[in-house]
């Protein structure tokens, strides 16, 4: 065997030289700009000191402490010191924070982040991992959730998705981690030691995934951009436990089975660009990942119709791209506790610009301007507009019922128009116009504060787009 | 791979052993003086190279749960089988595959090959080039045992472990020898960890040199111990024929049952089974 080994090698040493002579034989060498730029193998992020060039950034904008950090020489794993995070109690802040390089570091012969870690007493982390890199927007972001650390020193490894993405990188090592609500641990310490990036040689058995692993069919359309999530990798470490990580998407390699229909970039964008269908899989380093992502692209997206231009004394906006809106409360009021079932709205959804309402699970629903905001004065106008479209199969007995208050909890008054079903189409927007005279009841429209649509659950989904009064 | 529970680790001479190679390494090239095996004659070559079913003439199959019913008298949960979806040769390996299905009563599948009164010999070089399979409650063995054990039952025929492993811990290989005296929880066992490797992930060749007094235990060109009469706590039965068996179990009492994370279908991949003297 060994003997076998050494014969190989010396065969491939003599090629090699074999090869070099003849390079060097040749006239003309490499040019220099072939020459890649190569940064230092240096995986060491914290041994008993900071390494070459390592600097701590807290996030400071998201409200971390930066005073949770120090360096402790008292308490370490080996050699003269760790790292120590004092993680506040609930509501004075957190942890977070991520140490990067000023000299980019080459991780590729390396396979994990590897650290010693313990606490004052038994916690999870949040959130820890490495490649925060502002730069490159996180382009090669590992994060472990939840990661269960113990009152006595332990080793933990992180395992990097494709080493051989890491060759020029700054953000070492990152982690958020504090109390998030009351009842949650916090008002403890953290220690690290012995962060470093190795090469364990222990890992195996990959198994990347995309969409969490599971296999998804949905519709898609054109034009309308949509990005993969529940991108993992997991690796299954020397003590036999398995380990997932998330992993960003330029980890791994995507594929459309039909580049007609659609493309993904290396960050997970999906571009929906023709009909048909098509499938997107991925792999990771030359592994598949399960879970797939079946588009089925019937159509282009329709848009509700453009409303004309009017003159800005003619139109109240509510929702439209197409005036200035009036400031709103919410889209969507969730008035849970009576029984409101209807979810969305909270944001609208936003299709390059191109902002609609998509209320789902509907019964009743709520677009408030009462709270924090005027309401509405539609005194002067006469008509409201509304553009909808039903997401599904309208049976005769389904209606969607429009409702306006004034002068919410104060002298309110309401009145009410019903959509029949036979006024509505499925999947096709509608446009109504609506006069203001036909809400009986409603009297005085100087205050308009709420505009509900009801369907009491006959009909569930449905689009909402260009919500205004006008004269 | 009969009855057990571990483990009794005799190793004295072992110390010694390594400590004679560590002195001898000193101011030379460790690989070029490390002794792992001396015999080279070829015996046996199977090197799976042709597709289909192993060769009859060397390799037959014990199938079912055991003779008593019990997972082979560990508890053992599959059920094997001589079908090609657990055991067939393809490109070039031996493939013995493990299955989570539901077969005559067991919630797994698999295969064991033995040589029984097809080959057996008394000392000799053993070696096999495995990729092993993984995870929690797989239990893939490359083992011997003494050819008169249906006149002289277990533990007193001799078994000879050249290669068993715990599929949660991917990268302990264990070896060991079990006979009257010394078998199941008493026999006398030896874990090797491979460093900054795994069994799982590629090739390893797991071998024995058997010579009339010491059974010296090595995986690719590390010797890792040396088992002689005075190590064991029983008489040495390690002085007639003995016959090849490779099997990849699930479950029982060396594992522990699967679990969740345990990806099934398993494979032990069998590049070569040689034996020299």
């Amino acid at each position: 065997m060994m003997k076998n080994n050494r014969y190989i090698s010396t065969t491939t040493t003599l090629f090699s030289a074999i090869v070099l002579t003849l390079l060097l034989g040749c006239e003309r060498n490499f040019s220099e700009d072939v020459e890649f730029a190569s940064f230092p193998q240096n995986g060491d992020v914290f041994i008993d000191t900071f390494s070459a060039g390592l600097d701590y950034f807290p996030f400071v904008d998201g409200g971390a402490d930066p005073e949770a950090f120090s360096v402790d020489t008292k308490e370490f794993f080996a050699g003269n010191a760790s790292i120590r995070f004092d993680v506040p109690p609930f509501g004075v802040g957190f942890v977070g924070a991520t140490f990067n390089t000023t000299v980019k570091r080459d991780l590729s012969s390396f396979d994990a982040l590897t650290f010693y870690a313990k606490a004052s007493q038994a916690a999870d982390i949040n959130e820890i991992g490495f490649g925060i890199e502002g730069e490159t927007g996180n382009k090669f972001q590992v994060t472990t959730q939840n990661l269960q650390i113990s009152t006595r020193w332990e080793k933990y490894t992180i395992p990097i998705p494709d080493p051989s993405k890491l060759f020029n990188q700054t953000g070492l090592f990152w982690l958020a981690e504090g109390a998030e609500n009351e009842f949650d641990e916090g008002g403890y310490t953290l220690w690290f030691d012995e962060i470093k990036f190795e090469k364990t040689g222990t890992l195996g058995q990959p198994r990347p995934a995309i969409l969490n692993g599971a296999d998804v069919l949905q519709p898609g359309f054109v034009n309308i951009g949509q990005s993969l999530t529940g991108l993992t990798q997991t690796v299954n470490l020397e003590s036999g436990e398995n380990i997932t990580v998330i992993a960003a998407p330029s980890y791994f390699d995507f594929s459309s089975s039909n580049n007609g229909v659609a493309q993904v970039n290396e960050f997970g964008n999906i571009s929906v660009t023709g009909l048909g269908r098509t499938t997107i899989t991925a792999s990771l380093a030359n592994n598949a990942a399960e879970g797939s992502l079946e588009l089925n692209v019937e159509s282009a997206f329709e848009f509700a119709p453009t409303p004309p231009a009017r003159a800005s004394v003619d139109v109240i906006s509510v929702f439209s791209d197409a005036y200035p809106n009036v400031a709103v409360d919410y889209f969507n009021g969730f008035f849970t506790p009576d029984g409101q079932t209807t979810q969305g709205g909270s944001p609208p959804l936003d299709f390059n610009g191109d902002r609609i309402i998509n209320y789902t699970q509907l019964n009743f629903v709520g677009i408030g301007t009462f709270l924090n905001v005027s309401p509405i004065n539609a005194s002067a106008m006469t008509t409201l507009h509304v553009d909808i479209k039903v997401n599904e199969a309208i049976d005769p007995g389904d209606f969607i019922r429009i409702q306006l208050l004034n002068s919410v909890g104060n002298g309110e008054t309401s009145g009410s128009v019903t959509l029949a079903a036979s006024d509505l189409r499925q999947d096709e927007w509608v446009s109504f116009d609506i006069p203001l005279a036909d809400f009986t009841g409603l009297g005085d429209r100087s205050q308009i504060g709420l505009l509900f649509f009801v369907s009491d659950s006959t009909i569930s989904d449905i689009f909402v787009d260009n919500i205004y009064y006008y004269r | 791979m009969l009855n057990r529970k571990r483990k009794i680790v005799k190793n004295t001479l072992y110390q010694v052993f390594m400590g004679l190679f560590i002195s001898s390494f000193i101011g030379c090239d460790v690989d070029e003086t490390q002794t792992v095996t001396t015999l080279t004659n070829v015996v046996l070559s199977e090197e799976f190279d042709t597709d289909g079913a192993p060769n009859p003439d060397v390799w037959g199959f014990d199938i079912g749960r055991g003779p008593n019913g019990d997972g082979w008298g560990n508890q053992e949960l599959q059920y094997y089988t001589d079908r090609p979806t657990n055991v067939v040769i393809e490109n070039g390996n031996l493939k013995i595959t493990a299955r989570q299905e539901s077969f005559q009563g067991a919630g797994y599948t698999s295969a064991r090959l033995l040589t029984k009164n097809r080959f057996e010999q008394a000392y000799g070089r053993f070696e096999a080039r495995i990729q092993l399979p993984t995870g929690q409650g797989i239990w893939p063995a490359f083992w011997m045992l003494g050819a008169d054990i249906d006149e002289n039952p277990w533990p007193g025929a001799g078994e000879i472990d050249i290669m068993e492993y715990r599929g949660q811990n991917p990268t302990i290989l264990v070896g060991s020898v079990h006979g009257p005296g010394y078998s199941a929880g008493n026999a006398i066992s030896k874990e090797y960890e491979l460093r900054n490797d795994r069994f799982d992930t590629g090739y390893h060749i797991f071998g024995i040199e058997w010579s009339p007094n010491a059974i010296n235990f090595y995986v690719d060109n590390v010797l890792y111990n040396q088992i002689t009469p005075e190590d064991v706590t029983g008489e040495w039965v390690f002085n007639k024929p003995f016959f090849l068996l490779m099997n990849v179990a699930v479950g029982g009492n060396f594992v522990g049952p699967p679990n969740i994370e345990t990806q099934f279908p398993q494979t032990m991949l069998v590049d070569y089974v040689r034996v020299y003297n």
